[in-house]
């Protein structure tokens, strides 16, 4: 039970004064997304009866290595802050929630880590 | 997690039905019933209204039942006509004013629910503390460093009045901040659709001299930025406002002071 007025409750503790800088960024992402995705679905249907080396040396050209990751760090990022803001609608309880918010940032670097050096191996390595 | 699930005791059970004898243009109410001294779940109560003897309205059926049939019905009303957003409520599904809303366009039964996920203080009429305290917080009055002029009103050009419309019409009845699901997840911190209406009106209102703070106590992930365009608060506005669109607004000011 709490005896704190309801004003006191809808003030709780202010505002975090943050908040803009991921709005903007889910957006941003979001349409950066549109022309990636476009070129990515372009290149996977080229690409489809590929053997490993026309994959390879599809790969090796800098401008498709480089648009790659590019794809690939863009959408790990779109998914994060998405991830974040269906954590924060619907986990309530405060340590779960932040176990969630530091675990799926762990995750999602870790993917965004492992996928850098898979594109960087078949585009430069041996 | 959030509770998609009533809990037990809030579960709505069968209730009453009252007939209407020798009617023949019969509709039939179903109204949520519920009494916190009884202890009892709420329940669901059905009234056969004779259309011949009712006015056009919802508010008119429920009260001719409150006069006619069933005295315990409680509900708020006062204005009977969209101004006072008394009579908000959930009807055939969509939350709008009881008083706005003809009864010829309810297909079938019409279900009639109090607002919802708001504590229910007694059938229709939900508890608005929150969303009250809410619109307290955001300080919905002008604010200015500058004086009043001693001799007149503080001006306004046709141009500057004309960015409020859309925005002074709000009759505070809270349809669409209850009709919002990130408000039902998130109502403790999130100040839902119809306050952030209200705290457009004032950041857009060129006599306020108070925008930067304004916009400094809404810059938060839980106060502003829950809303996620859903869209059910421009829907469901009895009185035909765009809600997100105020929202909108206030994060495209919030963007314009940063780049």
């Amino acid at each position: 039970m709490s005896l704190e007025s309801p004003v006191g409750r809808a003030r709780g503790l202010g505002s975090a004064k943050e908040g803009a800088g991921h709005w903007i960024a889910q957006r941003v992402t979001a349409i950066f997304l549109i022309p990636l995705s476009l070129w990515f679905a372009v290149s996977v249907i080229g690409l489809s009866h590929a053997d490993y080396a026309t994959f390879k040396a599809w790969m090796a050209k800098p401008g498709n290595s480089s648009l790659l990751l590019l794809t690939m760090l863009t959408v790990m990022y779109h998914a994060q802050l998405g991830l974040q803001v269906v954590i924060e609608d619907y986990v309530h309880c405060e340590c779960k929630k932040i176990a969630a918010l530091v675990g799926s940032k762990l995750v999602i670097a870790f993917l965004a880590v492992f996928m850098t050096v898979s594109i960087l191996k078949v585009a430069i390595g041996a | 997690m959030v509770e998609f699930a009533l809990p037990p005791n809030s579960r709505v059970q069968p209730g009453k039905v009252y007939k209407a004898v020798g009617a023949k243009n019969v509709k039939v109410f179903k109204i949520y019933r519920y009494d916190p001294d009884s202890n009892a779940n709420p329940r669901l109560d059905s009234y056969e209204i004779d259309l011949d003897a009712c006015g056009p309205m919802v508010l008119d059926a429920l009260l001719k039942i409150k006069n006619e049939i069933d005295s315990t019905l409680t509900f708020r009303r006062s204005c009977r006509e969209g101004i006072c957003g008394s009579c908000a409520m959930n009807i055939d599904g969509t939350n709008t004013l009881a008083c706005l809303k003809p009864i010829e366009d309810i297909k079938g039964e019409a279900a009639i629910y109090p607002l919802p996920h708001m504590p229910v203080v007694k059938d229709l009429i939900p508890d608005l503390t929150l969303p009250y305290a809410q619109l307290a917080s955001i300080k919905p009055w002008m604010q200015t460093q500058t004086a009043p002029p001693p001799d007149g009103e503080r001006l306004q050009s046709p141009e500057e009045r004309e960015k409020l419309d859309g925005l002074w019409e709000c009759i505070l009845c809270f349809c669409c901040q209850t009709s919002c699901p990130s408000y039902w997840w998130n109502g403790d911190r999130y100040l839902g659709p119809s306050v952030l209406l209200q705290a457009a009106r004032w950041i857009l209102d060129s006599r306020d001299e108070m925008t930067g703070e304004r916009l400094d106590d809404l810059e938060d992930p839980f106060k502003l930025y829950r809303c996620h365009t859903i869209m059910n608060c421009t829907k469901t506005c009895p009185k035909g406002l765009n809600p997100a669109k105020a929202i909108g607004a206030i994060k495209e000011k919030i963007m314009e002071r940063r780049v």
